[in-house]
């Protein structure tokens, strides 16, 4: 008898005082964890294929299910933990790589929960936000070292910028990794809210054009999707060069998601596979990302700021500051912890560094070398509340990307299977009967209600400080103290310790 | 030993007043003592300061270098780089009365100086740049000298005291000048160091300043990237950096400057006419970080006047008078009703408004 090294990971705990057999379970798990026996007439569950998305517990008419680590426990070992033993099983029985979705999930430091914000007392009043105007208007896009008048007016007009009335945007999904109800829904609070989506490598579906002025749009590796209109449709073109969750890697949308509306959204045969490759093939030095950036220009004729999206990795700040020079308007930094649809598991979890660490030291390279001004720095990977974002601002991000949590709000709950197709929520998956399970509507609504909360968050925390307007947070290291953190650590951050 | 500026961030209250003649009429430092001294409430006795306009007409083509020395020893180190770089027209110990509440002087010293011509070709620079550089290098790399002024025609005397105790010591009844400005300091903590008294100086600009801003650390990095060094850590250092970086090295003029700095808030920008709302709109964007947050009052000095200043939502007190050609401002009416009880017009001054004064056939600062 061939034995499966491989326990489950989840149980299934059926109340069966509660079920009634209704079989929604089954309908509503895609995983096929929740299985109908005819002749018995009877719902039971299969564990081996939980991914514990919650999406039985939550939908569940009599609160009949409830979810559990699977009670197995391996030998005490702190070296040779389950998830080695497990990856071992794994890889033996089938000699591929290990795939995971979402962003890295080991416990290494998150220096956001490491830093602490200031607030006035005394000698500087704190500021009302209910009382007092709070400005949290920011512009993305390179500003010049100084303004000209002629006659008092402006000389040259300013280079072309993005204007967001919150410094929050949603970060680069493509359609293919994501459903259209999910895009759809960011791109509608994204206008609710006046700030910016992104579209990922994936194109831009033809129902999304309206929301232009709100469309970051992105040029990858793959090149799917991109045609004149579509560089023109957004307000910002971003190159994406790499992504936080997997540093030098490519991309792969198997061809199975490649329905007619992706296919043709992303201009390539239906059924085929989309790879990206890890790097652009017309980008192997700075001199060529220079290149491509003027082409981008040229072919939008000088109109939208182009960017430039990075992952986190040890060299960033040079890497930064070639991109500056290299003639971006926004660098985007993407961290350690960013998320993805799909990611070799080692790569997702040991490679690239923590955003707030990148963060810091792009910024002040930027400003040893004089050209801070140049360029905007947006920071995505791993933001998951208001005062995170206020941390990066900080630190001296001009803006952040949210990704996952902006999933979360339309009812992702992490179960980090999303390179599986099978998201129940219908988020990371084109199955019809999955993807219309989230109305865009509600699903705007509910993303603009994160962004509207955080905003008041933010507006609070910047009237404790004394401050009325975030460019004036921008940078302003010295509203944060570091706590736990060794003085390399602080250094880095360029930050004070706690006390101090 | 507690720490004094440069080596700790020391937030401070404090009291502010200035008066200028428009025809550049000179008078006595009599009337700017009284004024400060009626807000002595207001100061600590920790820190008090003048800067005076037109006070050395023989001398007006000469930088005049007020310098604090710590000791003898310093004045030597200090004066060896002076005279490589500067031709000394005269130097010597600026005249001091005994106050019995003023104690610990540093040595006061000031220099009548040109810039050697040779020196200031051979860096490629305008004899303004090079001065300024000079003297941020005596600042940071001769410990125990301190530059207090280094403008034409003008000085900054001050120390640590009341306002009206340091105006004595330094006998500034006897000067004459159009402008003068004044500033009791209350600090929160015991600096003792005469170098950090407002005014903060560079070249013909000076600073008082009453307030704690909240955007410091953003105004600081950003200036620093334009060469310039916060060695003090004060508002008043960084402040007198973005006037010094907007007016004088980018030419911009005051009414720019006024609204990147106390920029206006995006809903009255939205309701402006189309072409000031772009031009404001620029402004407000590509200066974004030299926006000055928080609370504050301040009087920027120059030769050809003042512009006296309020952050946007107005946190702290300013008000302003006129009087034939006299023109006041404080921190309270008070000060200015105690040396002109009969003001043609006097007004408490709106957040962001600039209070301009300047000096007749003048157009910018
Ligand atoms: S949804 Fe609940 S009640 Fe219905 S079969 Fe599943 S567990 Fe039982
Ligand atoms: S998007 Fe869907 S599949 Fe991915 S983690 Fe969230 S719930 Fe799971």
């Amino acid at each position: 008898m061939k034995v499966n090294y491989l326990m489950p990971e989840f149980l299934i705990d059926r109340d069966e005082q509660r079920c009634t057999h209704c079989r929604i379970c089954v309908h509503q798990c895609a995983n096929e964890a929740h299985l109908w026996n005819d002749k018995k007439k009877i719902v039971y569950g299969e564990d081996q294929n939980c991914v514990n998305c919650h999406r039985c517990v939550a939908t569940c008419p009599t609160r009949a299910l409830r979810i559990r680590n699977y009670p197995l426990e391996y030998k005490n070992n702190a070296h040779w933990t389950p998830h080695y033993i497990k990856s071992i099983f794994k890889q033996a029985n089938s000699g591929g790589i290990l795939l995971a979705g979402m962003g890295c999930d080991r416990p290494y430091p998150v220096y956001w929960d490491h830093l602490l914000i200031n607030a006035s007392q005394v000698t500087n009043p704190s500021i009302d936000p209910l009382r007092e105007p709070m400005e949290l208007k920011t512009f993305l896009g390179r500003k010049p070292e100084k303004l000209s008048f002629q006659n008092g007016k402006l000389a040259e007009a300013l280079p072309p910028q993005v204007e967001l009335d919150i410094p929050i945007m949603f970060a680069a999904m493509s359609f293919g990794a994501i459903s259209l109800n999910a895009m759809t829904s960011l791109a509608m609070a994204a206008k609710e809210m006046g700030t910016c989506y992104n579209t990922g490598e994936g194109g831009l579906h033809s129902s999304l054009y309206q929301y232009g002025e709100n469309t970051i749009v992105q040029v990858a590796s793959g090149r799917f999707g991109i045609d004149p209109e579509y560089l023109n449709a957004g307000t910002a073109i971003e190159i994406k060069i790499g992504q936080g969750a997997k540093p030098g890697i490519g991309g792969h949308l198997p061809g199975e998601k490649v329905g007619m509306d992706v296919s043709q959204t992303r201009m390539i045969p239906e059924g085929s596979d989309a790879i990206s490759p890890a790097p652009h093939h017309d980008i192997y030095s700075i001199e060529d990302l220079r290149q491509l950036i003027y082409s981008l220009k040229e072919a939008t004729n000088y109109t939208k700021p182009v960017a430039v999206k990075i992952a986190a990795v040890h060299n960033s700040a040079a890497i930064a500051s070639g991109i500056a020079r290299a003639g971006a308007d926004i660098i985007v930094l993407d961290g350690l912890r960013g998320g993805t649809g799909a990611a070799p598991l080692r790569t997702r979890d040991s490679v690239g560094i923590p955003i707030e660490l990148a963060l810091a030291a792009v910024d002040q390279r930027l400003r040893n070398e004089s050209i801070r001004n140049e360029v905007s720095l947006v920071v995505a990977g791993s933001i998951r509340c208001s005062s995170d974002v206020v941390k990066a601002i900080a630190l001296g991000a001009d803006a952040c990307y949210i990704g996952t949590a902006a999933l979360i709000a339309l009812g992702c709950h992490m179960c980090q299977k999303c390179y599986t197709g099978k998201c129940n929520w219908g988020i990371a998956t084109q199955n019809p009967k999955l993807t219309k399970r989230l109305d865009p509507e509600e699903g705007a609504e509910r993303a603009a209600n994160l962004l509207r909360a955080w905003s008041r968050e933010i507006k609070e925390m910047l009237g404790g400080m004394g401050i009325n307007a975030l460019e004036s947070l921008r940078g302003n290291r010295l509203m944060l103290r570091g706590i736990d953190l060794s003085e390399r650590d602080l250094a880095i951050l360029g930050v004070k310790a706690a006390g101090e | 030993m507690s720490l004094r500026e440069g080596e700790v961030r020391i937030p401070s209250g404090c009291a502010i007043s200035g008066i200028m003649n428009r025809k550049g009429y000179l008078f006595s430092g009599h009337d700017i003592i009284q004024s400060i001294a009626l807000m002595h409430d207001r100061s600590n006795g920790l820190g008090g300061g003048f800067a005076a306009y037109g006070i050395y007409p023989d001398y007006a083509d000469h930088y005049a270098i007020h310098m604090f020395y710590e000791d003898s020893f310093c004045r030597e180190e200090t004066e060896l780089f002076i005279n490589d770089h500067f031709n000394v027209e005269v130097g010597g110990r600026i005249p001091t009365r005994k106050v019995s509440s003023i104690t610990e002087a540093p040595i006061i010293w000031r220099y009548f100086v040109q810039p050697k011509a040779e020196k200031v070709m051979e860096m490629d620079l305008e004899e303004d740049e090079y001065v300024a550089r000079l003297v941020m290098q005596i600042n940071a790399k001769f410990p125990g000298s301190f530059v207090v002024s280094s403008g034409k025609n003008m000085g900054a005397f001050k120390g640590v005291g009341y306002p009206e105790d340091i105006g004595e010591f330094y006998k500034l009844d006897s000067y004459k000048g159009y402008l003068w400005t004044a500033h009791g300091r209350f600090p929160t903590n015991t600096p003792g160091w005469w170098g950090g008294a407002h005014p903060f100086t560079l070249l013909d600009w000076s600073i008082v300043h009453n307030g704690e801003i909240s955007s410091y650390d953003a105004n600081r990095r950003y200036i620093e990237m334009f060469g310039y060094k916060c060695t003090l850590q004060t508002d008043t250092e960084v402040i007198t950096y973005l006037f010094d970086l907007l007016l004088r090295k980018q030419g911009l003029p005051l009414k720019a400057v006024v609204t990147a700095m106390a920029a206006p808030l995006w809903s009255n920008i939205e309701r402006l006419a189309p072409e000031e709302r772009e031009l404001v709109k620029a402004i407000r964007t590509v200066y974004s970080p030299l926006l000055v947050n928080g609370p504050f009052s301040i009087i920027l000095g120059s030769r050809k006047g003042f512009v006296a200043l309020n952050d946007r939502i107005k946190l702290r007190a300013l008000v302003a008078a006129e009087k034939d050609d006299f023109i006041y401002v404080a921190s309270e009416e008070s000060a200015i009703r105690e040396i002109c009880s009969n003001p043609d017009r006097l007004w408490s001054v709106a957040g962001g408004e600039p209070v301009i004064g300047l000096l007749e056939g003048v157009e910018e600062l």
